[in-house]
């Protein structure tokens, strides 16, 4: 199959961007997104001319570094999928698709497709961890915990902070990722001494690093590959409530 | 509570708050209103009641205050947002099947519904509350509620602006509703999809009873005309 990319390019942050258009990319319908733009790229190399940069690293959707906004979709249109695990299937012959980086403020563009997501790294610096030696494995159900409780923060845990949730909000809003962060840790007992310091942290820590305010669209959770449901903001208002009216 | 209103979550607790407050304003409005349906008279009494009740005029002004406050904390929030979405947009954008039409335009659905009660304002709390507290006089009296709706809605341009304007509120109230829940905090994976229909039913018996109100007086109007 043949496919037409029409893709940002950029040189640098401060260059002015704009769209290239790539026509009659040779791939096939199962070759994936990943694979196709480095097909494009071997052949720009070929010519002499500056092959794209994109974010990957484990192509398996587990480290959350592939981060291309395909035709409207963060992650392209599979849903519950990362830019690695998207088909050429999911493309028809002749199409043309149009890849762009991340737009958001708290993602400002390093090359082409290539963004600077170290805002969610300082957000998670600034709480997501427990600080207290929790010494050797315990024995099993030592430390009861409902299966239900289990569920949510393991369901909680499995965001990857890829950063698609941001980047489909209206808003530039982070609170998915935050929210998500924050109840893995509140869900659990281990969590739970240090759950309001964490609330109170990652949320300042979030609106310091200039994130948009959700106004509840949904879009975070539609487009999320790892579908984080936004029942974690309403988790992470309550706990940083809690946290404030103490204060 | 220090730097809680500084904050993204204390300024959208706000916006909830607020929001709220006005929903519990409208189903009580709305429910005012019926009475005009069944008995002129029965409403008339009821803006007797309220026109010249001091706690009524208190909870006027403490409604206004929280309506000031959902305004101008919505310019706010909405600034910010702009400023973090960056300055260059996508070039292709596609709304997800499960992203409400309604979320994704609160401010302007938020900017009808005023323009609407400016208007609303002009025709009934301005030649009723207002001119009772002033002494003021006009064509009908202060308390004679029926009269103003039989007067107002027997205008067909007034009936259409007023149903765009219920129109408008319902959209606002499907998403404001439920998301003011959210945003509380009052929410889980159980009552997700519970609470959003809730807030459906609720935006439309509210916005069906407005229209119920202003239907029937152009209907009796065109009855009226046609003895």
């Amino acid at each position: 199959m043949k496919v037409t990319l029409k893709v940002w390019r950029q040189a640098n942050a401060k260059a002015k961007g704009e769209f290239v258009t790539y026509k009659d990319v040779e791939t096939t319908p199962d070759t994936s997104f990943l694979e196709t733009l480095d097909i494009l790229n071997e052949s720009l190399v070929e010519r002499g001319e500056e092959p794209i940069t994109f974010d990957h690293d484990c192509r398996e959707g587990i480290c959350g570094m592939c981060s291309l906004y395909i035709n409207g979709h963060p992650h392209g249109p599979a849903t519950k999928a990362t830019t690695c695990q998207l088909y050429m299937r999911r493309f028809k012959d002749g199409e043309t698709i149009t890849v762009e980086p991340w737009r958001s403020a708290g993602f400002p563009v390093i090359k082409d497709l290539m963004v600077d997501r170290s805002a969610y790294d300082k957000i998670q610096q600034a709480g997501g961890y427990v600080s207290f030696n929790c010494g050797g494995a315990p024995d099993a159900n030592a430390l009861p915990i409902s299966k239900e409780k289990a569920d949510l923060a393991m369901d909680a845990a499995t965001c990857i902070g890829c950063g698609a949730c941001a980047a489909a909000c209206k808003n530039g809003s982070a609170m998915l990722f935050v929210s998500a962060k924050i109840s893995q840790f509140a869900l659990l007992p281990q969590g739970r001494p240090e759950a309001a310091r964490r609330a109170r942290a990652m949320v300042a820590k979030m609106d310091e690093l200039g994130f948009g305010n959700c106004t509840n669209t949904r879009a975070c959770e539609a487009e999320c590959p790892k579908g984080i449901s936004i029942t974690n903001i309403a988790r992470m208002n309550r706990e940083f409530l809690k946290a404030k009216f103490k204060d | 509570m220090s730097g809680l209103f500084k904050s993204s979550i204390g300024k959208k607790l706000i916006m909830s708050v607020t929001g709220l407050c006005l929903v519990l304003f409208l189903l009580f409005h709305m429910s005012m209103n019926l009475v005009a349906i069944f008995s002129g008279e029965a409403y008339n009494k009821v803006c007797e009641f309220l026109g010249t009740n001091w706690y009524a005029l208190a909870g006027t002004a403490v409604l206004a205050v929280g309506f000031l406050l959902h305004i101008v904390y919505a310019f706010i929030l909405t600034i910010q947002n702009r400023r973090a979405r960056g300055n260059v947009r996508y070039a292709y954008s596609v709304r997800p099947k499960m992203v409400e039409w309604a979320s994704q335009n609160m401010l302007i659905l938020g900017i009808i519904v005023l323009v609407g009660l400016g208007l609303h304002f002009s025709h009934f709390w301005y030649k009723m509350m207002f001119a009772e507290l002033v002494g003021a006089e006009h064509q009908f009296g202060p308390t004679d509620g029926a009269a103003w709706l039989q007067f107002y809605f027997s205008q067909p341009v007034i009936v259409v602006l007023y149903l765009v304007w219920f129109v408008a509120i319902w959209f606002h109230l499907t998403h404001g509703f439920w998301s003011a829940i959210q945003t509380i905090g009052w929410n889980n994976l159980v009552w997700m999809s519970r609470i959003q229909k809730i807030s459906t039913i609720f935006a439309t018996i509210i916005c069906l009873g407005f229209a119920a109100v202003v239907i029937t007086f152009f209907v009796k109007s065109l009855c009226c005309c046609a003895a």
